[in-house]
């Protein structure tokens, strides 16, 4: 198939004129759900789509436009959409597509046919099979909210009028259930999850056994007074943050002058322990990935090193206004122009487990999930404050449930407060892994 | 309706019938063509025109408790053949079953009346309204470092038909515009929003002058350069006209789901019929206001849009309802059956939901505060309805004290807990108005939904700044 996509791309790029830049991206994706409910099937889908984005540059103009097909008659039409868009656009002198930049891309094994060969009932089973174990796990289960089983294979392939050839193909699956824990007419929740290339890495014990743990902790949880102390961010959680960090070190929000860090490089922006990397060639990573949005090699990009900011993350516009070079950093869907961020974000992790970190705590809270990052983090001024849920940190032991408080602070101090970082890594369902991370002072917001 | 025939009916009644072959209870195929467009200027260029067309059917079989479902882009007989073949063949029943299914009888909806239709408008007037944005903020002496504004088109139209012999369609058209500015001070940068959005054409900028809505933003970017810290802990907040529907979409709309309700995931369930607010608090969900973002002839299931009352005067009175789960119970649907496309699998949505207005006087609900905050512009905000445990976001906000409104604060959440806040709400104004257009998310899905309320006070709150 990823021939095929590629012939597609190639043969809208071949209808360029020759005073323009012509670039085509396709994709196809299949796709299996299937959710259970109390023993039963309760949703199967089994689906294929695909889609096509074209970006025309001419005279220093960029249109675009997608379709959700590839037939024939549509790619011309979509040619034609940016074709004419580009002509109502600002002409910008640094606009252009993609060239060959010599960079070879690293060879990464990120598809395996255990996805394609699984027959449908079997993966029916892991989400029947995910459901039961939840239940199972603790009398004091009560439902699940959803119990399900997703997989998917997709292909892509990038073209342009400047030399560009690119195409991949990757699998994922993965498990994710919500189980309701019930006691003394009090009701709490907790998610379990598994992710792999391949079913046959997929844990469906270890995925029934944390949502039923997340869920049980926090019965009986209080909601705890407010106070400055120390918080400790479960790989979940500190996961999440790194992708907001993530997005300040764009060069595209430095050059429209939205970073905090915009004048920082070389300067010291976070504590001596931060080194943060990110590394889509990293294979361990579930998003890594050979090229980039624009179909040029991804690479290994220091951001933060020994607390000192090191560089931003650059697509081929960026550069270009920044006279520097791409970092194989564009993201991007089919029907979206390329973006610059992170793909594959990481802290280098410490010494100590993270048993031992919250031994050395006397009073704190471990935060395991955080809520409202959309609503209540402001990632150009940098002020966040975040719903949270965790567990009370009493002479170095996890003790007593907490919830409906918030966590708050800023990005720039959060990042000159991290006291630790652990040597748990973990990679989880999106652009990031997780570490245990201790922070000396966030404002709980309580009762 | 010819407008909205994108699939013959000979041909649905054919997919229809051999979808139902294997066995199934119901089977129903979704048929959309949504073309979309934007424009998005930013650091003073137009950066990039988008035109955007995805056509598609999404077909679903249930049988017993079980949904099979497939999707195509392929909208020949042998794609939807196929894709039918694909959704039966997941809900599999034992038994098979000759099934004619006969659409003859063509149901109309109240399709919204467009008067200039997006598509109609030459894309440099469109880029004109972003180019005018942007030079009003530029040019209005305003210590703002950067402008983008966004305007986006969409023109949806829907062909619905199932086992049952329904037949119809609608043709949803929604405009929108949005500017966010950032101002830059001694203090670091702030920013600031403002967008409009409504289930009508080109007509919307008649009504709206762009160049205020971008001015709005500028100014909440720029009044925030001198914020202080939000305060951290409980306190009364006074939510502003307008501002305040997300609060209810998080702090109830969630739970009152059916499909939540009936998974016992929401601290609403069991409760119809019993006092679960304030007696002042009415609530009502309507997906048939003319021109609202959440507006519609019929949902995504083909059944009419409906004014359905959630709460009166702090009773609970209903749930919301999709095919699905109303079948289950023996009732119709309540018309909040939704999806984000063909390629999704409908559940249920909220559409427009409002709090109706009461009597007091937002002057006085200020006044009567000592202490606390006043919220003018909430952002998003998120639920868990099995615990109740909700935050929304403030993007404009000020403290209260002594009665009197002083100094913005910075951004921030607010957290609180459903149940017990919709018994806190002590004062309800007579000032309603909507609010601005959302995106509800729900399981990965987002379809527009619209909010209103008049300004109103929750005795207690968790503000969740920095400031002790």
């Amino acid at each position: 198939m990823s021939a095929e996509l590629i012939e597609i791309a190639e043969l809208v790029t071949s209808w360029s004129d020759s005073d323009e830049q012509v670039e085509a991206v396709v994709t196809s994706d299949r796709e299996t759900e299937v959710r259970a409910y109390e023993g039963e099937i309760e949703s199967l889908t089994v689906a294929e789509s695909q889609g096509i984005g074209v970006r025309v540059i001419k005279d220093g103009r960029q249109g675009f436009a997608y379709a959700g097909t590839l037939e024939e008659n549509e790619l011309l039409e979509v040619l034609s959409e940016a074709r004419d868009n580009a002509s109502f656009a600002s002409p910008d002198e640094f606009s252009g597509l993609a060239e060959p930049d010599g960079v070879e891309s690293v060879s990464l094994d990120v598809y395996s046919d255990g996805v394609d060969s699984l027959a449908t009932s079997e993966k029916i089973d892991y989400a029947l099979e995910l459901e039961k174990l939840t239940l199972a796990a603790d009398k004091r289960i009560s439902g699940i909210e959803s119990s399900e089983y997703t997989d998917v294979v997709s292909e892509s392939a990038i073209a342009t009028s400047t030399g560009i050839r690119s195409s991949s193909k990757e699998s994922g699956c993965c498990l994710m259930v919500y189980a309701l824990a019930e006691e003394k007419g009090e009701t709490q929740t907790g998610f379990g999850f598994s992710i792999g290339r391949n079913p046959d890495e997929l844990d469906v014990v270890k995925a029934a056994s944390d949502a039923s743990d997340r869920a049980t902790r926090m019965l009986g949880s209080t909601k705890p007074k407010s106070e400055r102390l120390t918080v400790v961010l479960d790989p979940w959680v500190s996961a999440q943050f790194l992708q907001i960090v993530g997005s300040t070190l764009s060069a595209e929000m430095v050059l429209k002058g939205r970073s905090l860090f915009a004048d920082r490089l070389g300067e010291t922006v976070a504590s001596p322990i931060i080194s943060l990397v990110d590394d889509p060639t990293n294979p361990q990573a579930f998003t890594a990935t050979e090229t980039d949005g624009e179909g040029l090699a991804t690479r290994r990009n220091v951001l933060i090193e020994n607390g000192e900011l090191k560089m931003f993350l650059h697509n081929v516009w960026t550069a270009r206004k920044a006279a520097s070079t791409s970092t194989g950093s564009a993201i991007r869907s089919y029907a979206s122009t390329p973006g610059v961020g992170i793909q594959a974000i990481s802290l280098k992790p410490g010494g100590r487990d993270p048993v031992d970190l919250i031994a050395g705590i006397d009073n704190g809270i471990l935060v395991q999930s955080v809520t409202g990052l959309h609503s209540g983090v402001n990632p150009i001024s940098g002020d966040f404050s975040t719903g949270a849920e965790g567990l009370r940190i009493s002479n170095g032991e996890l003790s007593e449930p907490l919830r409906e408080f918030t966590i708050g602070s800023t990005i720039q101090k959060m990042l000159k407060d991290v006291s630790e970082v652990g040597s748990d890594l973990e990679w989880l369902p999106m652009s990031s892994a997780g570490s245990t991370v201790v922070i000396n002072e966030l404002t709980v917001s309580g009762a | 309706m010819t407008e909205i025939q994108i699939v013959s009916s000979d041909l649905l009644e054919e997919v229809l019938s051999s979808a139902m072959k294997s066995g199934g209870s119901f089977a129903e195929i979704f048929v959309e063509d949504r073309r979309s467009t934007s424009a998005v200027l930013d650091d003073g260029l137009v950066e990039e025109l988008n035109n955007g067309r995805d056509r598609g059917a999404g077909i679903r079989v249930v049988s017993g408790e079980t949904t099979g479902f497939a999707h195509t882009a392929d909208l020949s007989a042998s794609g939807l053949h196929k894709a039918a073949e694909a959704a039966s063949s997941a809900a599999r029943s034992n038994s098979e079953a000759v099934v004619e299914v006969d659409l003859s009888n063509e149901s109309t909806p109240n399709i919204s009346e467009i008067e200039i239709f997006p598509k109609e408008v030459s894309k440099s007037r469109k880029v004109a309204l972003l180019k005018s944005a942007d030079e009003s903020v530029r040019d209005a002496g305003l210590p703002v470092t950067q402008v983008a504004a966004r305007y986006g088109d969409s023109h949806r139209v829907l062909q619905i038909a199932n086992s049952e012999g329904l037949l119809t369609g609608d043709r949803q058209i929604r405009s929108s515009f949005s500017v966010s500015c950032v101002a830059a001070g001694d203090a670091g940068m702030q920013t600031g929003r403002e967008s409009v959005g409504r289930t009508v054409g080109f007509e919307l900028f008649e009504d709206t002058n762009v160049d205020e809505v971008a001015l709005k933003a500028a100014t909440r970017a720029v009044t925030k350069l001198d914020s202080v810290p939000a305060p951290s802990g409980e306190m009364p907040v006074v939510v502003g006209p307008g501002g305040g529907g997300v609060l209810f979409h998080e702090a109830c709309g969630h739970g009152l789901e059916a499909d939540l309700i009936e998974k016992s995931a929401s601290v609403f369930a069991g409760k119809q019929g019993e006092m679960v607010a304030a007696p002042n608090v009415t609530l009502i969900d309507d997906g048939t206001m003319v021109g609202e973002w959440g507006r519609f002839a019929i949902d995504d299931e083909g059944n009419p849009a409906h004014q359905n009352v959630l709460i009166e005067d702090g009773v609970l009175t209903d749930y919301m309802w999709d095919w699905q789960r109303a079948r289950k119970h023996g009732r119709l649907s309540s018309g909040n059956g939704r999806r984000q496309s063909y390629r999704h699998l409908p559940m249920v949505r909220m559409t427009n939901t409002f709090l109706a207005a009461g009597n007091g006087n937002p002057q006085e609900i200020i006044e009567d505060t000592e202490y606390g905050i006043y919220v003018a512009q909430l952002g998003g905000g998120q639920v868990n309805t099995a615990t109740g445990d909700f935050v929304f976001g403030m993007t404009e906000a000020y403290l209260i004290e002594n009665g009197k409104l002083a100094a913005p604060i910075r951004d921030g959440n607010l957290i609180g807990n459903g149940p017990q806040v919709l018994l806190d709400i002590d004062a309800i104004a007579g000032d309603f108005a909507m609010g601005s257009p959302g995106t509800c998310g729900k399981d990965g899905q987002g379809v527009p939904v619209g909010d209103g309320t008049p300004t109103l006070r929750v005795k207690r709150l968790t503000v969740g700044g920095t400031a002790t």
